[in-house]
């Protein structure tokens, strides 16, 4: 279990070098495992390239591998507590909500207090989120799947066009280009938001890692869960908050990612199974990675113009979710 | 004292009452068989049994203490279910689903230890599920399914066991072989096993008492001979059956006449 572990983190650290390397300015992985050696041992030069590495795509990948991170480890505990495989934070809505929290932040002129743009994302994820499983039928009996997946088809539809809206009536430079918002985008990267959406991952994570076991047992029916001895309103209710704010915490910085929640989880319980005390942190790493190729393929596709990454999950996540649907109807 | 007590329990669904002024107390150590017909609130005073639903007015007591008041953990160490069917839309192992009934004896950081794992054995060997321990648990068949959630209870190490109906997949072998294991259990352990059933000649043949429950009320609780007569059967059910005593035990056997 830690050695599988330690193989995705592995991974992660090798698609980022590679990742690192690639772009306008090309640098072979040799060349930058040399540069961090030198970084680490002081004789760094200022050079050129160096300020590129460490500057610009360092803080870009580890940017995108907390967003991912968030997205995919957001899309387990949803599909645990809605006990459905084809639920993330972006089909149902909750992406779309948090960031509509965020603009009616910026047009409002949250962005003058600390942390007041993310907090009010933060309001828009957990107000869907209730939203959500208040249709869903909450603690009673649940809604047939495609209901609750048309359900999230309206309401994400709703706030793009809530979105455009306030776009279009506002002009600040304060909000970023459309496609930032509706198809996520990660060259915002600053290192202090990563830092901000680390500490953020970092908490969010320990505490949904201490509650993995309780997850195993949701996912058999909160009845289940009830008479095994688990809390189960309690349970419910911490990892709703705490997976909304993971989930705001990127979409504020990034904007809104489809499908990454939904197709890291599914593949990582293809090939772990499905206990959370694996399951969480595989997805976390393995999402990491997932979002860290993506985004540097939307950096080199197009060189030099650069595609939302948004585009690339979605390119590869929509057909993924019609394979899913398509499986789970005829299995 | 009795493990199990009812006081006058009432419960409604929405406007529609489901359970109304129900009383019984039951013993340690005996097994016994929840019947009447469909609606008549059996399943939802098996879950009020296991305090994962409680009465609008009255009591359930729990080894003297009211279900309300036993904290989540202590009452999963205490009482168990076996449920009609388990959904599996995540794949687990059938071993991992067994593992779960070791729960509320786990810290919350905790793994299963060497003794988890040897209880989650023996269990499973008792139930005849070691064989598919490493399979996928929606991949089994429903019977081989139903001797998983077994095993998962019996792992709990409950003093009261709750079936709701978990013979119905089971084949003539792995009935015979889990109704000597509830004998066993309850003569050696002292467990208390309730079970809900259809099967009148089942309940005759393996409790030592039967409630009878009609229209959310308890008819009546004693004995198989003095519960099933055909007197009450019409009453309850409305059939007309013959009754005569079972060859091999001499328990009343229960024939449907048609």
């Amino acid at each position: 279990m830690i050695q599988i572990n330690a193989l995705l983190l592995l991974l992660f650290v090798l698609l980022g070098i590679i990742a690192l390397g690639l772009g306008a300015i090309h640098i072979a992985p040799a060349g930058v495992v040399r540069a961090i050696a030198d970084a680490f041992s002081g004789k760094g030069s200022a050079s050129e390239e160096e300020l590129i590495l460490f500057s610009v795509r360092l803080p870009r990948i580890l940017f995108a591998g907390i967003v991912g991170a968030s997205l995919s480890v957001s899309g387990v505990v949803f599909q645990a507590l809605l006990r459905n495989p084809l639920a993330d934070p972006y089909v149902l809505g909750i992406s779309g909500g948090s960031a509509l929290g965020a603009i009616i932040g910026i047009v409002l002129g949250a962005g003058s207090f600390y942390l007041g743009v993310p907090f009010l994302a933060f309001c828009g994820a957990l107000v869907t989120v209730f939203l959500v499983f208040i249709v869903a039928g909450g603690s009673r009996g649940l809604m047939l799947d495609n209901s609750l997946l048309l359900a999230g088809v309206v309401v994400n539809s709703f706030f793009s066009a809530a979105i455009l809206f306030a776009l279009s009536i506002v002009n600040s430079m304060e909000l970023h280009s459309i496609s930032f918002w509706l198809m996520g985008d990660l060259s915002g990267a600053a290192l202090k938001e990563t830092a901000g959406a680390a500490l953020c991952l970092f908490i969010g994570f320990g505490i949904l890692y201490a509650q993995a076991r309780k997850l195993n047992l949701m996912v058999q029916g909160e009845e289940t869960a009830m008479q095994l001895g688990v809390n189960v309103r309690a349970t419910k209710y911490a990892l709703l908050i705490v997976t909304s704010l993971m989930t705001s915490v990127a979409v504020s910085l990034a904007g809104i990612i489809g499908f990454v929640g939904i197709m890291v989880p599914h593949m990582m319980r293809l090939v772990f199974g499905s206990d959370h005390r694996l399951l969480l942190p595989a997805a976390a790493l393995f999402g990491a990675s997932f979002l860290v190729v993506a985004d540097t393929l939307a950096r080199i596709l197009l060189a030099p113009a650069e595609l939302p990454v948004g585009v690339i999950t979605a390119l590869c996540g929509a057909p993924y979710f019609i394979f899913l649907m398509r499986k789970k109807v005829q299995g | 004292m009795p493990i199990i007590c009812a006081k006058n329990i009432c419960f409604r669904y929405a406007a529609k009452p489901v359970l109304e002024e129900v009383s019984f107390a039951l013993e340690a150590a005996q097994i016994v068989a929840m019947i009447g017909p469909n609606g008549s609130g059996k399943t939802t005073l098996l879950k009020m049994l296991n305090a994962t639903l409680f009465p609008n007015s009255g009591q359930v007591l729990i080894e003297g203490q009211d279900t309300r008041h036993w904290p989540r953990q202590a009452i999963a160490r205490t009482v168990a279910i076996v449920p009609q069917e388990s959904p599996a839309i995540f794949p687990f192992f059938a071993e991992e689903i067994v593992l779960m009934g070791r729960f509320p004896y786990l810290r919350s950081l905790a793994f299963e230890d060497k003794k988890d794992y040897r209880i989650v054995q023996d269990v499973m060997a008792r139930t005849d599920s070691l064989s598919f321990a490493h399979r996928r648990f929606n991949e089994l068949s429903a019977g081989e399914r139903q001797r998983v959630l077994i095993a998962r209870a019996l792992a709990q190490e409950p003093k009261i066991l709750l079936l709701d109906e978990s013979t119905v997949f089971l084949d003539l072998k792995h009935q015979a072989q889990f109704l000597s294991l509830l004998r066993e259990l309850s003569r050696k352990q002292h467990l208390t096993v309730v079970f809900v059933t259809h099967d009148l000649n089942l309940a005759a043949q393996n409790a030592d008492r039967i409630l009878l429950l009609y229209n959310g009320k308890k008819y009546a609780i004693g004995t198989p001979a003095d519960i099933l007569t055909a007197r009450n059967i019409k009453e309850v059910y409305d059939v007309d059956v013959g009754i005569d005593p079972n060859p091999h035990n001499g328990s009343p056997r229960v024939t449907l006449m048609t």
